[in-house]
C-alpha cells in the first residue's frame, strides 16, 4: 500500500498536512507567530548553522506555510518548494540564486505585463540583462545563447492570450545551453500542465490566480524540480561554492536534490525579505483543496464562451487555444489536454471604442487587473495596464485597441453568455 | 533490489530496526555534509562510530575516530559510507570480512556502484544507494517537510508529539505521496553517464 501513487485530487487534499500532532486539529491550523522557541543551545545553534531542520523565524520558515510549499512541490511533480509574498517575489529569489550582475538570462516574449516590466527596468538596475526570445520561434531562443545566459524563462500558458508554450522544445534549447529553464505555470495551475513532466528546472507560479483561486490572497511559489545539476563550471556560485553566509556550506553538495529550494530559502528569502503571511497561506491551501474542481469547471466555461464569441457578428477574432481552429490547439492537445485554461483575447470589429463600450457594460464581469479569481474578470489592456505603450507596441504583445482579454469564472456559463450578449448588443 | 526506487517500507524498516551505525568518512569539521549526518542521527539515538583514518586520536561529538571498520572491534548494523563512488569497493570488502556482518550498508547521496552492492547483497546484506540517512529519517518522520520538502508522504494519522530529544519519530503511519519521477530520472542518467 505504502508505495501506491494516489492521484492528483488526493495529492490536492492531503500533501504536507497530516494532523497536528500537539492538539489533533485536522485543518492546517494558521501559525501566526514571528518566531520559534529552541529547545536548547545547541539546538539552536543547529538550525542557524543549517545542521538541523526545524522553525526559527517566520522569514525563514513557518509551519503552515511549510504545507502550502510541499502541497504544491507534491502536486507539480517538484522536490521542494519555497513559497514567498508574491509571484514577483517568486521571480526575484529564484533569479538573485543563478544570476551574477552582468548576465544575461533569455525570456519569452508573450509574459504577463508586470513580468515584463519587472524583466525590462527593475532587473535592468540589478545588472541582469534580459534578452526577449519569440516562443512561436524556438529558433529565436537558440540565437539569443550567449556564453552569459544564465536562465530561460517562459510561461506555459502565455499572458495575454493564453497561447501555450511548447515546452519540450526550448527544455532542449536549455539543455544544449547548459541553464535551468525556468517555467511560470500560474495560468495552467499544475492540474492542466505539469511543466516539470515536460522538462523545466523551476517552476514558478503567482499563487494569487488559479491556485488560491478566489481572489483574496497574494502569494508566490517557487518549485525546485530536482533535475538540474548546478555544481557544473562554476557558473551557479550560489549553490556550488562554499557560502560565507553559512560558514562555508556547499547548498549543493548539503540537500542533494533539493538544494536550489534551500537555496531560495535561506539566502534568497532571509535575505531580500519577501515572506509570505500565514494566514494567506492558509487562505490558498484551503483554494487547492478545491484546484481540480474548479480548474475544470474555469476550461469548460472558458470554452463555451470562447464559441459563443466565435459565433458573434461584432467580434472579429477569438485566440483561444481550446478552439479547434486556433493556430495553438495542437500545442494544447499536447501539454493541456483536459482544457486550454480561462484566459484568452478576443478583438472587436468596433476597435478602441467598442472595447472600452463593452467593459462599461458588462454587469456579471468584474472591471479589475487580475485574473483566476472564482468570478469572471474583464479588461481592457489597451485603455489601462497596456496604455503607457504606442500603438505598434500594444499590437505586438498581443495587446492591441480592439483586444479585450476575459478569465472566464465559475459561474454558470449561461450566465456568462447572457451578460457577453447583452453587453456586446447594447 | 531495484536501486533506483527503494519502497517507504524497505527505507523505513532499515532506519528503524539499526542501533548502531559507523560512519566511514565521518568529517570533524562542522560545515561538512557528513557532520551533519552524524550529528543528526546522533541526536535521534543512534550509536554513532566515527570511521576515518586522518583523525585517528581525536573525537566526533564525543566519540573516538577508528581508523578502519575492524578497529571497531564490536558488532555493527550498518555501514554508512561517505566516500565517493570510486572508494566504496575497499569498503565493502573490508565490511564482508567482520564477523558478525553488518545488516545494512548504505552509500550516501551521490555514491553508488553495482558490483559492490550485489557483492553485499549476495552476502545477504541490505543496501541502499545514493540516499542520505539524515534526508531519508527527516522525510519518513515528516520532519523534513518543515523545509517545504516533498516528503512523498501522506497521512491521516495524528503524529506522535513532539519530545526533547527525539523531536519526531518514524513511528508514524503513512502511504505514498507525490512522486519525484523527474528528480529521479535525472539522477539516474548523471549516474549512468559518470
Amino acid at each position: 500500500m505504502s508505495d501506491r501513487l494516489p492521484g492528483f485530487s488526493t495529492l490536492a487534499v492531503h500533501a504536507g498536512a497530516q494532523p497536528d500532532p500537539t492538539t489533533g486539529a485536522r485543518a492546517t491550523p494558521i501559525y501566526q507567530t514571528t518566531s520559534f522557541v529552541f529547545n536548547d543551545a545547541d539546538h539552536a545553534a543547529s538550525l542557524f548553522g543549517l545542521q538541523a531542520f526545524g522553525n526559527i523565524y517566520t522569514r525563514i520558515g513557518n509551519p503552515t506555510n511549510a504545507v502550502l510549499e510541499e502541497r504544491v512541490a507534491a502536486l507539480e511533480g517538484g522536490t521542494a518548494a519555497l513559497a514567498v509574498a508574491s509571484g514577483h517575489a517568486a521571480q526575484v529569489v529564484v533569479l538573485q540564486q543563478l544570476l551574477q550582475p552582468g548576465d544575461e538570462f533569455i525570456a519569452a516574449r508573450k509574459l504577463y505585463g508586470g513580468s515584463i516590466n519587472q524583466f525590462t527596468h527593475a532587473f535592468k538596475s540589478f545588472g541582469w540583462n534580459v534578452v526577449w526570445a519569440d516562443p512561436d520561434d524556438i529558433a529565436s531562443f537558440e540565437r539569443a545563447v550567449t556564453p552569459r545566459t544564465k536562465v530561460i524563462f517562459i510561461e506555459s500558458i502565455a499572458n495575454p492570450a493564453g497561447s501555450i508554450t511548447d515546452i519540450e522544445a526550448i527544455s532542449s534549447v536549455a539543455r544544449k545551453a547548459g541553464v535551468p529553464l525556468i517555467v511560470d505555470n500560474t495560468l495552467a495551475s499544475p492540474y492542466l500542465i505539469r511543466p516539470i513532466d515536460h522538462g523545466a528546472d523551476i517552476v514558478v507560479h503567482s499563487l494569487t490566480k488559479f491556485l488560491g483561486g478566489h481572489g483574496n490572497s497574494l502569494g508566490g511559489i517557487i518549485v525546485d524540480a530536482g533535475t538540474f545539476d548546478w555544481s557544473t563550471g562554476g557558473k551557479y556560485p550560489m549553490l556550488s561554492e562554499p557560502r560565507p553566509e553559512y560558514h562555508g556550506i556547499r547548498l549543493q553538495e548539503t540537500f542533494g536534490n533539493f538544494a536550489f529550494a534551500i537555496a531560495c530559502r535561506v539566502l534568497g528569502l532571509r535575505d531580500l525579505g519577501p515572506a509570505l503571511s500565514p494566514f494567506n497561506a492558509f487562505m490558498i491551501l484551503t483554494g487547492i483543496e478545491t484546484l481540480p474542481l474548479r480548474m475544470q469547471k474555469h476550461c469548460d466555461n472558458a470554452k463555451a464562451v470562447a464559441e459563443f464569441l466565435a459565433g458573434h457578428p461584432a467580434v472579429a477574432s477569438v485566440n483561444y487555444a481550446g478552439l479547434a481552429s486556433d493556430k495553438y490547439n495542437q500545442l494544447a492537445r499536447k501539454y493541456a489536454p483536459r482544457g486550454a485554461g480561462a484566459v484568452f483575447t478576443f478583438s472587436l470589429k468596433g476597435g478602441y471604442d467598442a472595447g472600452v463600450n463593452l467593459v462599461s457594460k458588462l454587469q456579471l464581469f468584474s472591471h479589475l487587473a487580475n485574473v483566476g479569481d472564482t468570478r469572471s474578470l474583464v479588461i481592457h489592456p489597451a485603455s489601462t495596464t497596456h496604455s503607457q505603450l504606442d500603438d505598434a507596441a500594444k499590437v505586438k504583445s498581443g495587446a492591441g485597441p480592439d483586444v479585450v482579454r476575459l478569465s472566464i469564472g465559475i459561474e454558470d456559463k449561461e450566465d456568462l453568455i447572457a451578460d457577453l450578449e447583452q453587453a456586446l448588443s447594447a | 533490489m531495484n536501486h533506483d526506487a527503494y519502497p517507504d517500507n524497505y527505507i523505513r524498516s532499515i532506519l528503524n530496526s539499526v542501533k548502531s551505525i559507523a560512519m566511514v568518512g565521518a568529517s570533524p569539521i562542522n560545515v561538512r555534509p557528513s557532520y551533519f549526518a552524524f550529528k543528526y542521527l546522533a541526536q535521534r539515538g543512534y550509536d554513532m562510530i566515527p570511521v576515518n583514518p586522518g583523525h585517528v586520536g581525536k573525537d566526533l561529538l564525543g566519540k573516538p575516530f577508528v581508523a578502519s571498520l575492524r578497529d571497531i572491534g564490536r558488532p555493527i548494523d550498518m555501514i554508512d559510507i561517505f566516500r565517493n563512488s570510486s572508494h566504496i569497493m575497499p569498503v565493502v570488502e573490508e565490511a564482508l570480512t567482520l564477523a558478525p556482518l553488518p545488516k545494512v550498508i548504505w552509500m550516501q547521496l551521490g555514491a553508488h556502484d553495482d558490483a559492490a552492492a550485489e557483492k553485499a547483497e549476495a552476502a545477504g546484506i541490505k543496501v541502499v544507494m545514493n540516499r542520505c540517512p539524515k534526508i531519508e529519517y527527516g522525510r519518513l518522520s515528516s520532519e523534513i517537510s518543515w523545509m517545504g520538502v516533498n516528503s512523498r508522504t501522506l497521512s491521516s494519522k495524528r503524529p506522535p508529539a513532539p519530545t526533547q530529544g527525539m523531536r519526531l519519530s518514524l513511528n508514524r503511519m503513512s502511504v505514498g505521496g507525490g512522486d519525484t519521477a523527474a528528480s529521479d530520472r535525472a539522477a539516474k542518467n548523471k549516474s549512468e553517464q559518470s
